[in-house]
This record gives C-alpha cells, structure tokens and sequence, in this order.
C-alpha cells in the first residue's frame, strides 16, 4: 500500500512538472491545445494527491504501524478522529497536507476559470504549477510519509519490521481545536498562492491591472479569512489549552502565521485604490508577491527551526529547501516586475491628505510597519548573529511597545476612513460625520476614567472602540434612511437591502466591527489578575469577586492517560456558583504530561483555574487562578469576522425598480433607485 | 505635490516614533543567547546579561527546594546548574532528558538563576531514518 502511496505522489510530481513546461511551451507558441493539456494536468494533480492522502489516512486508520510516519504519531488506544488528525502532526504528513489543500485551490483556480481570461489563465497555470513542483519535491524526494520501518534481522539482511503499537499523538494535539486549526491556518497560507499567481500572471502577461484584482478579490477573501481562523484557532487554543493565561506570546510561530494575514489585510484594503483611482499597482503588485513569500517564510519559520520556539518543530535538514525557493521566488517576482514596470505606472495623484486615499494610504503604511516589526522582531536572532555573532532576542515587551500603538491608530483609520470622500473631504462634511462619534467615544472615556481606568493605552481604546463603533452604526443608519424613505419599509429591512446592494462595503463594515470587538478583549488583558495557592481539601482564596475552594482531589483514569484533578467550588457573594475540575494528565504512550483548564467564561470576564501540579515540599496540589477580563469578546469578534467576510463576498443584489401608485407619496420627478446608495453626506467624487 | 509632502511628512512622523519605541522596547527586552561552552569565556559586562541558556536536563537531577527548582542542563558534554526562581509553574514538558530552554542571568559562582524555563517535548516532527522506529522520548539532538 505504501508503494502506491508513493506512487501516486510521484506520479503528481511529474503531472506537475508538465503542467508547468507544457504551459511555458503553450504560452510561447501559441499552442491552445497544449496550454489546455498543461491545465488539465494542474487539475489532475489534485486527483494524484488526494490518493496520497487517502492512503495515508488508510495507514492511520487500520492501525498499520509499519510505516515509521504512523508509527510516530498514532497508536492503538487513539480515537478515530485524532487518527485522522494525527495525518498533519508532523513533518512529513503535515507537507503532504499543504500540498493536497494547495492541489485542491488550484483545481478550482483552473476548473472556475476554464472558459474565461484565456490571455491570463496560462501564465496563472504555469506560476501555480512551479509552486507545486517545490512542494511536491518535499514530499517526494525530501521528507516523504511513505517510509517504511526496517531492521536487519538475525542474519544482518534487513527486513520490513511492523509495529506493535504506536508512539502516538502528541497529548497537547488532542483537542478538537487542534484538528481545526492546521487545515484553517494551511488554508490561508496555501489560498495566498492563488492570487500570488494571477498577480505573477498579470505582469507576465502585461494584463489590464484593475481586471486581474477583481478576479482575485474573493480568492483573496477567502484565504485571509481562513487565515483569520488560523490565527484565532490557535490563540484560542494557547489560552484553553496550555494553561499559561494568556493567548499570544510574540513566539516566532504565532508571528509566521500573523505576518501574512498583516500584508494580506494591507492588499484588501490597497486594493480599492487602484480599482477606484487606478493608483498603487505597483504597490499591490509587490503587497501580493510579499504576502506569498511570507506564507513561504511562515510555514519555514515553523520547520526549519531557524529560531527556537516553544511551538517549533525539531531542526531539520529542510531549510535550505525553504530558502532555496524563496530566493527563486524573490528573483522571479524581481525579474518580472523589472521586465514590465512600465505598464504598471498610476493614473492618479494623491489629492488631499484629508481623503480615502490617504486614510488607505496611511493603513498600508502602517500594516506595514507592523509586519516590519514582528518580522524584523522574529527573525532578530538569526539577524544578530550574522551581523554581531551574537544571538539575541527579543521578547513581548519590544512586540507589545510597538504593535499597541499601531493598532491604536489603525483602529483610529478605520472609523475616520470609511468616511472620507475620494479625493478630498470639505470641512463641512468632516464635521458633520465625526461630530456624534466623537463625542460618544470622548463620553465612553470619561466613564471608564470615572470608573478607575488610569492606564492610558486602555482608555485610548475604549474611546477609539466606540468612536468606531458609533461610525459603522451611523454608516449603517444613513444608508437605510434613504432606502426605507424611497420604498416605505421599516428601518431593518432597508438594513439588510442596503446591505445587499453592497455586500463589499457593508460586509467590510461588519468586519471593522468585529476588530473593534476583538481590540476590546484584548485590551482587557491590562486589567488581568491572578492568584496562585497551595491549597488542601477545605482550603480557599480570593479572586476578584469570587472565592474558590477545594474540596476533593483525586486521580481518574483511562487506557489513554492517568490524571490528577481537583474538585473546585466557586462562591459569589457568599452563595455557590459553580464547579471546577481542573486537571493535569499524564499521557502513558507519550510521557507528555497536559494542563486541562478549568475555564469559566463569560462577556464580562473568564475565571480561569488551573491545576498547577503538587508543591514538592507539602505535596498538596497548587490551584492558579486567573480572572481575565473581556477575553470572549475576542473570540465572539472571530466569529462575527467570519460572517462579515462570507457576507462581504456574496455577490450584491441590484435594485429593483420600484414603481409607485398615484396614491403613495410623490416621488418628486425623481429617477429610478441605482444601485449604487448616496446618502445626504456630501462628498465630491463616486461614492463606492 | 502638497498633498504628497504632507503625507510624508505624517509617514515619517509615524515611522520615528514607531521606530523609538522599537528601540525602548529592544532595550528592555534585549536577550542574550549563549551556549553551555561559551559561559566560561565570557567576561566584563556580558557576564551581567540577561541571556538564553539551552541544553538538556540531566536525568536525576531535578529537585525541588525551598520554592525554587533546581536541575542540571548540560550540552556537548557541558554542564551547568540552573536555579528556576519563577512563580510560574514549570511546563508540562520539563522532565528528565528533556531539551529546555532557560532565561535569566549567570551569578558570580558559575551558576545560572533562571526567570523563565521553556522545555520542548522531545522531538516528534523530526524524519524518522529508517532503521529506528521513531522514538518519543528519544535523543533530540539529531541534527
């Protein structure tokens, strides 16, 4: 079975090498029936794979340890769906995952595709199918899954040796989140690909620029809102699962992951420049082809072990790999950009500081700055070393100096952005928008001062937070005024058809939205507190409002783990609220021990409890008690952030006519509704 | 051309501070990286550093004293004591053998009082060479 396994991955291999030869020959004479037989083979390749995977996974489930992939991360007592999970645990399958995720993005680049862009489509091909081949080379001929266990038997001669039972999944991947997160997080990084390819094919192949960003928008959409859940996933499942308390540590995996998603935000929004004011192609050019080789220095980041991680996998021979096709990469993008720089000139200025443009502007600037620094921040170690031969790093202080203020400010960009008009905004228009929303954000800070918040960057938030807030409300107000004047229906309907005729704008508010929501938990952690204790049986201690007491431990368990758990009572005012079993286990496959949180969530705060293990001088166990202010709204905004992204990529309605009774109210001589809304905002220039 | 230098102007306002706070922040978070063979070359003020010590736990020589934990790290046959003085729990994956990662500074004796332990179970991504089943507590030393 492994033969076949290999089989088929090589046999993809070489599907995709010619997918990429045969489209350079297509592309170059003219030949449509090979550019056609080089697509059909960037499709196929998803089929070759996806056979890989499957046989993989038939590993796995019929407990065959006899490959030394399975071997290492399985074992008998697993449950099935860990089995199934256990396929990305590590090195080898986890490549072989992004390659099969990748194939199915470009089957349906290709499949969506087939019958439209015929001057774009072979060069899109031929990027997409080079990326393959890097991949694929990986999983063929550097880290393949297929390897099978041997040893030399009594005689020296060396024979395929089984298994008994596996090594089994690492206990901190046994969580439901973590089957998630990798395929959410693999997702984005290999969905980049996508409108890295047709960015790489435009150039090449001089295509009109605002047409190559509208046909890669939502592919874009789509892999920055999985890449969103990547993120959210696994901070989440930092903070639910290790048990420190927190859910971002500035580790060198958490920045690989956010450093796409930074430039891959800059891209949507710089997007709308050129498509509005055919400005900044070159810029969205480049934003795109750094976002890919972000993605590419991501997942190096995570293998190579280039700069130590809690999170990183053990050093591997796999860098130079990684490293190597970066360098093409950056060569080709250069090369390309070189060749064609002449037809990607702007066709317009920057008018005023106080417009769109320029709140677009100032976004990217300081995106950028922000992936500047966590990068710059990540990578410092490796940095230092080349330049000084000393290795030094740096830690959350230097990240959380830097990065709070930017995104106070692009906080600040996105309730003052939205409301500009293009090109320049009159004073008049100025004070009317962010009159109320000023004052309310101002209000909101009063309150908060009032009720003890002395640290500034908190208060900056909360002002900022409902500046924001009022401005996306008020937005929404505006727009369904009109539309509920003109055709008589109730506020909330005129809601959701203003919505409709939109999507992009309104799902876009939606979204801003939930950064709002997310900004505001995080900016609870200034308000933190925790509290850790030796506790016996009848023991308590306190914690903002609550007392918690133990009342019994004790040590259950299973084929799969032995466990350690303390029985928790929580009080409120004097009266029991809940109970608590925070537990520690102790893996016997793995010897890996694993922190169970006991979390008790709410809007307004989590009572965190953990089990920190006994105190080696009494041996009583040690209960850590964390009370972490608005943390669920950060996961309520990643939820919110989805809805607002699928919604934003529905294709908008268009209006219909309304045709009125001599009966209704006059309509004044007025033409029919566009779809296009303009509210009693005065603007100068189109409104989008 | 107004416009422009205006937001240039802004560009570099935000850049110069952004780039202060960057160096505040390097400043107050700056760690050093050094092996368990470098220690004993290093003189003057990059004894006081603080620095990022790696190596291995030796087996046995954990111990538990008077709120702090005390082990052996040792690396290319180097050893060096380490005192954990954090009030954090210590990571489910600091056992005997295990690769760690400690974060504090050298005091005068030789000895490193540590802040911060970071410990990696051992390594479960690496390729498994065939010839050994792949091990999970095995030698996370293989390069």
């Amino acid at each position: 079975m492994d033969i076949f396994g290999s089989f088929a991955l090589l046999l993809a291999f070489l599907t995709a090498v010619y997918a990429f030869v045969a489209g350079i020959i297509g592309i170059v004479t003219r030949r449509v029936l090979l550019t056609k037989s080089a697509r059909n083979a960037g499709m196929a390749v998803f089929g070759l794979v996806t056979l890989a995977v499957a046989t993989l996974e038939y590993f796995f489930f019929t407990d065959d340890f006899s490959l030394a992939y399975v071997a290492a991360h399985s074992n008998r007592a697993l449950p099935l769906y860990y089995k199934f999970s256990s396929l990305w645990a590590g090195q080898e399958g986890s490549l072989l995952w992004w390659s099969w995720l990748l194939s199915i993005y470009v089957f349906f680049a290709l499949f969506l595709n087939r019958k439209r862009h015929p001057e774009l489509m072979p060069y899109v091909g031929v990027t997409l199918a080079g990326v393959q081949i890097f991949f694929l080379t990986l999983n063929n001929f550097v880290a393949s899954p297929f390897h099978v266990i041997a040893g030399a038997d009594g005689g020296g001669v060396l024979r395929l040796a089984k298994l008994a039972d596996g090594s089994g999944l690492n206990p901190l991947l046994q969580y439901p989140e973590m089957v998630i997160h990798p395929p959410m997080l693999y997702l984005g990084y290999t969905g980049f690909t996508i409108p890295f390819a047709f960015a790489m094919a435009a150039l090449l192949g001089r295509y009109p620029g605002e047409k190559w960003i509208h046909i890669t928008r939502r592919w874009t959409m789509v892999a920055w809102c999985f890449q969103s859940i990547g993120v959210l996933l696994g901070a989440h499942w930092a903070y639910a699962v290790l048990g420190w308390g927190g859910y971002w540590a500035w580790d060198p995996v958490e920045n690989a992951a956010l450093l796409p998603w930074i430039t891959g935000t800059a891209f949507l929004h710089s997007v709308m420049m050129q498509e509005k004011r055919g400005m900044m192609k070159v810029w969205n050019v480049w934003l795109v082809f750094v976002t890919f080789m972000l993605c590419i220095l991501g997942t190096s980041l995570t293998r190579t072990g280039i700069v130590s991680s809690v999170h990183a996998f053990a050093e591997s021979n796999i860098g130079p790999y990684f490293f190597g096709f970066l360098g093409i990469v950056l060569l080709v993008c250069l090369a390309a950009w070189y060749k064609n720089r002449d037809y990607l000139r702007s066709d317009n200025q920057l008018d005023s500081l106080v417009s769109r443009e320029s709140s677009f502007l100032f976004n990217n600037l300081i995106l950028l700055a922000a992936c500047f620094a966590v990068l710059w921040g990540t990578l410092f170690p490796v940095i230092s070393e080349a330049v000084a031969g000393n290795k030094i790093s740096v830690g959350p202080p230097f990240f959380n100096k830097v990065e709070v203020p930017i995104a106070l400010f692009l906080l600040f960009l996105t309730g003052v952005g939205p409301l500009l008009a293009w090109r320049k905004t009159s004073v008049d228009a100025l004070k009317r928008n962010f009159a109320w929303p000023g004052v309310g954000g101002l209000a909101a800070g009063a309150v908060a001062f009032a009720l003890g918040w002395r640290d500034f960057y908190p208060l900056v938030c909360v002002i900022l937070s409902v500046f924001v807030a009022l401005t996306i409300l008020a937005e929404f107000y505006r727009g369904a005024r009109v539309i509920s004047s003109r055709d008589g229906s109730n506020i909330l309907t005129a809601v959701g058809e203003l919505t409709m005729r939109n999507t992009r704008r309104y799902g876009g508010y939606v979204v801003h939205f939930a950064m709002v929501m997310i900004f505001v938990g995080i900016a609870g952690s200034a308000f933190n507190q925790d509290i850790q204790k030796e506790l016996n049986v009848g023991q308590s201690m306190a914690i903002g409002p609550y007392t918690i007491l133990c009342q019994n431990f004790d040590q259950p368990s299973n084929d799969n783990y032995q466990s350690e758990r303390a029985t928790i009572e929580v009080f409120r005012n004097g009266k029991s609220r809940m109970m608590l079993y925070p537990e520690r286990r102790l893996f016997r496959a793995s010897g890996v021990t694993e922190t169970i949180v006991a979390n008790q969530s709410t809007p307004v705060h989590d009572l965190y409890v953990v089990y920190a293990g006994r105190s080696p001088d009494t041996n009583l166990p040690v209960i850590h008690a964390y009370l972490n202010p608005l943390v669920k709204w950060i996961w309520f905004g990643g939820i919110v952030l989805v809805l607002g992204t699928i919604l934003a990529m529905i294709p908008d309605r268009r209006a219909a006519l309304v045709l009125r009774a001599a009966t209704d109210r006059p309509w004044a001589g007025e033409a029919a509704p566009n779809p296009v809304v303009s509210g009693p905002i005065h603007r100068t220039g189109s409104d989008d | 051309m107004k416009a422009r230098k205006k937001f240039l102007v802004g560009s570099g306002i935000i850049v110069a501070t952004l780039l202060a706070l960057a160096y505040v922040g390097y400043t107050q978070s700056k760690t050093y990286y050094h092996t368990i063979s470098e220690l004993p070359s290093l003189s003057g003020s990059t004894l006081h550093q603080r620095m990022r010590v790696s190596g291995n736990v030796r087996a046995g020589t954990i111990a538990h004293r008077d709120g702090r934990t005390n082990f052996v790290l040792e690396e290319q046959g180097k050893a060096l004591s380490v005192s954990y003085v954090g009030s954090d729990p210590l990571p489910d994956t600091f056992k005997d053998d295990a690769q760690a990662l400690v974060e504090g500074r050298l005091q005068p004796d030789g000895s490193f009082t540590a802040e911060q332990v970071q410990a990696k179970c051992a390594s479960k991504y690496e390729a498994s060479p065939v010839g050994q089943p792949a091990a999970s507590g095995g030698s996370p030393n293989k390069t």
